[in-house]
């Protein structure tokens, strides 16, 4: 058993079937990419793991609980983190401030009343937040405004924030996207440390080969809203079939 | 002190300052001079001041921190007005009860109507707050009647019970309001030469609750639950996946800033016991959101000095009629005096809401942050020419 099961998941919009018969299975601790052509349905499949849309047909199960129907703050608060495609972060904030909203949310759930205490008096949350913002070596920026920084940064602050809530699953999508290749290496080098050092499964979507084969120890290829295969990534590579959907695009 | 840094300290500090001793400071010019009728340091127009700088206190804690514009507070003043005025018609003619009772009923009022309204953000919270508000406006006016006294105005009546009371004095009147039988109406005079300044209890009781509600919302904006409602404004997306529903934070913040404006709405009744249905109009509602954005949505002190400005606009400059201008510009030959006077005409007495409307445009396309950033920019300004230091003395501002 995996920790994220997927099973017979389908999703229509109108005339178009975006995923039809999704079998996914993620096992703890691994990194597991998703990868396919423009238009496979990643993006759509990632959004049903989230809560962002329900599935027509078939079953999410996370740690042996269903997310189906529950809304985005709730299957976050089961442990299920999204890095989404352009860095989603509180760009009004500062990046401290940026950084201790998931330690609250993490410590107080997903409301609480707590109007008369000063922020900066929690002192548990604020050590979490610098703590993590020295992990994620952005300590230097902690007074910034979080809209100010270059796209490298807001992504590396968003992992940051994801991170702080200490998910069990960790889920990205295309996370270097749109990156200068400096910015997508040191990308590439943080999620390496962090499936390395913490106890967490990644689950990423992208279109870049080099991330892909740079980070993930399994591999599940989508075409037309439906699994193709799913393998180790040196079998991925040779596989005939997975050549022809990118080719197939391509060409 | 009190738990705050220093910036906001000084900050209480300055706003307690201007507010304790408003009766010397808007009352600059001494009677019977050409200025004293820029004077404001009367109890009626001070109690204004600081009462509506109550409402745009607590509008701003909606407002100015999670960006959801409301166009129906005034709805929620209303309400606090006419359970005041009922609590000194059925309890007694303190005020204490009275002011508690119009925070209450206000506060479930806008359980209520945020509970709907939130269900939407954006421009169509905006019209469903607005919605509701001309709902209660036109309830009060009509059906409501029995409880509101429709377009008469609910007022007090020498018959009214009075339980803790009494429905009428010795010789006959109605009873005043008082806090434990201090009368919100005594007034201290204290002449100074050709100076005369008005101590009103009402106004210190309104005063000290400025003060008070000033010391809650800094309280609030510095809090976790302050920085969740920024975050409101800054993304509900990242919001709602860090497992943070926001629904509950800006429902609290609009039942908070509804208990505001109904604290406004009781001080009101309080300071002259009667509420009519106009005070729920949506032009009401929208004083609010210019007064805000006047002195400068989101800040701390911005909403108090936009209060101050437009409630001093609309009772100043709405006094100027031709003849105070023909006094002014006497001194011209006819001709122009006349001239000039027509000039001017349109921007006072009646017509005072153009230059509003004026200074209103200036502010939002010169100084978005409204007289808050104006304020700072000035200071920016002297703090650079103090660094320069050796500024030429023959290259001066022009004066205004």
């Amino acid at each position: 058993m995996g920790i994220l099961e997927v099973k017979n998941v389908g999703k229509r919009f109108g005339g178009l079937q975006a995923l039809s018969e999704v079998n996914l299975s993620v096992k703890e601790n691994t990194v597991h990419a998703i990868i396919g052509p423009n238009g496979a349905g990643k993006s759509t499949l990632l959004n049903c793991l989230v809560g962002k849309l329900i599935p027509d047909t078939g079953s999410v199960m996370f740690d042996g609980q269903s997310v189906l129907g529950r809304a985005p703050y709730e299957i976050n608060q089961m442990g299920i983190s999204r890095v989404f495609q352009t860095p989603e972060i509180f760009g009004d904030l500062t990046v401290l401030e940026n950084m201790m909203i998931p330690c609250f949310a993490k410590r107080d759930g997903a409301f609480e009343l707590n109007a008369i205490p000063s922020v900066f008096g929690q002192k548990d949350i604020l050590e979490k937040a610098e703590h993590m913002l020295e992990d994620m070596n952005m300590a230097d920026k902690r007074h910034m405004h979080a809209a100010a920084m270059s796209r490298g940064d807001k992504r590396r602050l968003e992992i940051g924030m994801c991170l702080s809530q200490e998910p069990r699953l960790l889920l990205l999508d295309e996370p270097t996207a749109g990156m200068a290749r400096a910015d997508t290496n040191n990308t590439i080098d943080l999620l390496k440390q962090i499936s390395e050092e913490r106890d967490i499964t990644i689950a990423i979507i992208e279109h870049d080969m080099h991330v892909v084969f740079s980070l993930a120890n399994r591999i599940t290829v989508l075409a037309q809203g439906t699994p193709l295969v799913e393998d180790d990534p040196q079998n991925i590579r040779g596989n005939p079939k997975v050549r022809e959907a990118y080719l197939g695009e391509s060409a | 002190m009190f738990g705050l840094d220093k910036k906001d300290t000084s900050m209480l500090i300055i706003v307690a300052f201007l507010t304790l001793f408003a009766p010397f400071i808007l009352n600059p010019f001494p009677d019977g001079s050409a200025l004293a009728q820029f004077n404001a340091g009367y109890p009626d127009l001070m109690q204004r001041f600081v009462i509506f700088g109550i409402f745009a206190i607590g509008f701003n804690i909606l407002f100015g921190l999670t960006g959801y514009l409301s166009f129906g507070h005034a709805a929620f003043l209303g309400a606090g007005s006419y359970s005041a005025v009922w609590m000194f018609k059925l309890l007694s003619m303190n005020v204490v009860p009275a002011i508690i009772l119009s925070v209450i009923v206000a506060g479930l009022f806008s359980l209520l109507i945020g509970f709907v309204s939130l269900r939407r953000s954006g421009i169509y919270f905006s019209i469903l707050t607005l919605a509701f508000a001309q709902m209660s406006f036109n309830l009060a006016y009509s059906v409501l009647t029995p409880v509101t006294n429709g377009e008469t105005g609910l007022q007090l009546t020498l018959d009214d019970p009075r339980v803790l009371g009494v429905s009428a004095t010795a010789d006959g009147s109605i009873p005043v309001t008082n806090i434990f039988g201090l009368e919100m109406r005594s007034t201290f005079e204290l002449a100074l030469g050709p100076w005369a300044f008005q101590f009103n209890a009402g106004y210190y009781l309104c005063a000290l609750i400025l003060l008070a509600s000033f010391y809650l919302a800094i309280r609030i904006f510095r809090s976790p639950f302050g920085m969740m409602l920024r975050a409101v404004k800054s993304n509900q997306q990242r919001m709602n996946y860090t497992g943070l529903n926001s629904r509950p934070y800006t429902l609290a913040a609009f039942v908070i800033s509804g208990m505001y404006a109904g604290l406004a709405g009781g001080l009101m009744a309080s300071m002259d016991p009667l509420a009519g249905a106009e005070r729920m109009q949506w032009t009401a509602s929208g004083e609010v959101v210019l007064m805000t954005i006047l002195g400068g949505a989101g800040t701390l002190i911005g909403p108090v000095l936009g209060a101050g400005f437009i409630k001093y606009f609309e009772n100043i400059f709405s006094k100027i009629n031709d003849g105070v201008l023909h006094g002014w510009f006497s001194f011209l030959p006819d001709g122009i005096e006349n001239a000039m006077v027509t000039l001017i005409h349109p921007f006072v007495g009646k017509g005072w809401h153009l230059t509003l409307g004026i200074l209103f445009m200036l502010v939002v396309i010169f100084l978005p942050g409204g007289l808050v950033e104006g304020g700072q920019r000035v200071a920016a300004w002297i703090k650079g020419k103090q660094a320069g230091g050796d500024t030429p003395a023959g290259k001066t501002e022009p004066a205004e």
